[in-house]
């Protein structure tokens, strides 16, 4: 039975299964603010960057998490630190370049001077000029630091945190991600290159396309006609045990064209006729003993870690508004990496990104949700497929994850804001 | 005291401007089957980050190595990628012949490229330079290598069409 006769078949009764999730948290700006502070400075740990983009000391990098400017920072003992980025006089950017090296970080405006933990050293005039002016006698240094967040690191990658409350990071992430991060940072990697792009919808939107293995081969003709993924594949999508963050991976080796072309039936995706002149995009290597070919490792609340064939990257988002955010890509590579694979991971990076000829679509998925749900007050989504509850699946017809994703943030934001 | 171009330096310089206009207008009006034609069989096309490039690193947002790469673009574009419509206008700074070496002249040229969305609306897409490699040892001069440096490093929603 092809896919469109299974729909048709389907029960249309109203279920009371299934998770509905109100637009308004889409589009109302209460809720993007309550965000800010429950989720992104609340009892959450976000990714920040790769040990990888600040390996020496006096290495910065300028980031966000969520919209506020923060500063990742390695300090000549080689500790990692993340600092908000903003004086502590009166509110200027500190740091107002994307990356660089530096002994110190020195705000332009009046030159106050903080060393690379966020900790201030310097105050021009602080005793005033010829006895004139200088800050009051009880003035603390020790008392104007930059906002240090907590920062941790698993695996080479880095997480910052506003909150002294929250679990250490590895229990924020549990041990399914952990072991995930783990298994794609298992040697010193090198950074490949950043890829940007701007996405103008909500990024809740992208939390749930990158849970959702459902839409993966109905969207995405690369992966469905090329095999690259299918949801006929063996793989899972499972969680940790808080529900927050979300692992699919599936085994490209798993698939049989006949059997598979049955189940798509007229699919737009599956296309037979659908032929590459040049077929050296797709050639690869299988570098994981496991087999798996693809990871979607969704982590609670800013970061996906993927493996797609031979392309691995981590995707940051970072919010801009209610209905605008940014997904920062971060490409990478093994340092043991040859010349061949290091072509191969080159030549796949245009199956990623915002050029990339699978994930362009996802950014067009995201838009005409937001373009459609403008001004919507009280419909829902409705989330059902695998059973409509937040729970794993070993097999990738679900919606499980998202479910968990939005269990969590009703706990932590809710659904049912009061009018400002 | 700089002499005045000689009749081959103008030669060289109007067939590269020549081709890189005709690459821009085969694009801006959707004649994309023809672009590939504009490049050698065996040429590298590529439209990086000033980002990443003024790093020395290589990863392109888009990296063809064959022109059957180009053409795979353009046949997954019409059948296989969903994207919002849009359409691109490209406009060319003067092209700069920067060497020759033999059949070869590389130049460079700066661009900016103007997208409309189906509300309307047309902004800023991307800015850059072009810097070519063109033979113009045959009939039509092709590009060996075309790389595309952009300034704009957020890429609005996604790329799809050549630069």
């Amino acid at each position: 039975m092809s896919i469109r006769q299974q729909t048709d078949a389907f029960d249309q009764a109203p279920s009371t299964e299934g998770c509905r999730v109100p637009y308004r948290v889409f589009t109302d700006r209460q809720y993007y603010d309550r965000e800010q502070e429950n989720i992104f400075k609340g009892n959450c740990w976000s990714f920040v960057g790769l040990e990888a983009e600040v390996p020496q000391a006096g290495d910065f990098k300028s980031t966000f998490v969520g919209e506020t400017p923060v500063i990742l920072t390695r300090d000549s003992d080689g500790s990692l630190h993340v600092v908000v980025n903003r004086c502590a006089h009166r509110g200027a950017l500190v740091c107002r370049e994307m990356r660089g090296n530096r002994a110190s970080l020195e705000c332009v405006y009046h030159q106050w001077a903080y060393d690379l933990k966020g900790n201030l050293i310097g105050v021009p005039f602080r005793r005033g000029l010829k006895g004139q002016g200088g800050m009051p006698g009880d003035f603390d240094m020790s008392q104007h630091n930059l906002r240090q967040l907590r920062t941790e690191t698993v695996g080479g990658l880095v997480f910052a945190s506003f909150s002294e409350t929250v679990e250490s990071c590895r229990d924020f992430l549990g041990p399914i991600v952990v072991e995930q991060i783990e298994r794609i940072m298992c040697k010193p990697i090198t950074v490949l290159g950043d890829q940007r792009q701007r996405i103008r919808g909500n990024w809740k939107l992208y939390a749930e396309n990158t849970r959702d293995p459902y839409h993966a081969s109905l969207l995405h003709l690369f992966h469905n006609t090329f095999g690259l993924y299918r949801s006929t594949q063996t793989g899972e999508a499972l969680m940790d045990a808080n529900k927050r963050h979300s692992l699919l991976y599936s085994i490209a080796a798993s698939n049989d064209d006949a059997a598979d072309k049955q189940a798509y039936g007229d699919s737009r995706t599956f296309d037979t006729e659908f032929k590459l002149q040049d077929m050296s995009l797709l050639k690869g290597r299988q570098e994981f003993a496991d087999n798996v070919t693809l990871v979607i490792l969704a982590v609670y609340p800013n970061l996906v870690l993927q493996q797609i064939q031979n392309t691995l990257a981590v995707r940051q988002t970072v919010t801009y508004g209610p209905d605008e955010f940014e997904l920062v890509w971060t490409h990478f590579g093994y340092q043991d990496d040859d010349a061949e694979m290091q072509a191969i991971r080159l030549k796949q990076a245009n199956l990623i990104g915002p050029a990339g000829l699978i994930s362009m679509e996802d950014g067009e998925a995201v838009e005409i949700v937001q373009d459609a749900i403008v001004g919507e007050a009280s419909a829902t989504s409705y989330i059902a497929m695998g059973g409509g509850r937040a729970e794993d699946a070993d097999h990738l017809v679900t919606e499980g994850a998202i479910i968990g994703f939005w269990d969590n943030y009703r706990e932590m934001v809710g659904f049912d804001l009061e009018p400002a | 005291m700089m002499g005045l171009p000689t009749l081959e330096e103008m030669q060289l310089q109007h067939a590269a401007a020549q081709v890189n206009a005709l690459h821009a207008e085969l694009i801006d009006d959707d004649r994309l089957e023809e672009w590939p034609d504009l490049f050698e069989e065996n040429c590298r096309y590529s439209v990086i980050s000033a980002e990443n490039h003024n790093r020395s690193l290589n990863l392109a947002a888009v990296f063809c190595d064959s022109r059957g790469m180009l053409v795979d673009r353009i046949v997954s574009l019409r059948r296989a990628n969903i994207f919002p419509a849009h359409s691109y206008r490209h406009i060319l700074g003067p092209t700069r012949v920067k060497s020759t070496s033999g059949q070869i002249v590389t130049t460079q040229t700066n661009y900016v490229v103007l997208m409309t969305r189906n509300d309307g609306q047309t902004s800023i897409y991307n800015s850059g330079k072009y810097v070519d490699e063109i033979d113009v040892s045959g009939a039509a001069p092709r590009f060996l290598s075309k790389t595309a440096i952009f300034d704009t490093h957020l890429i609005d929603t996604m790329m799809v069409r050549p630069i």
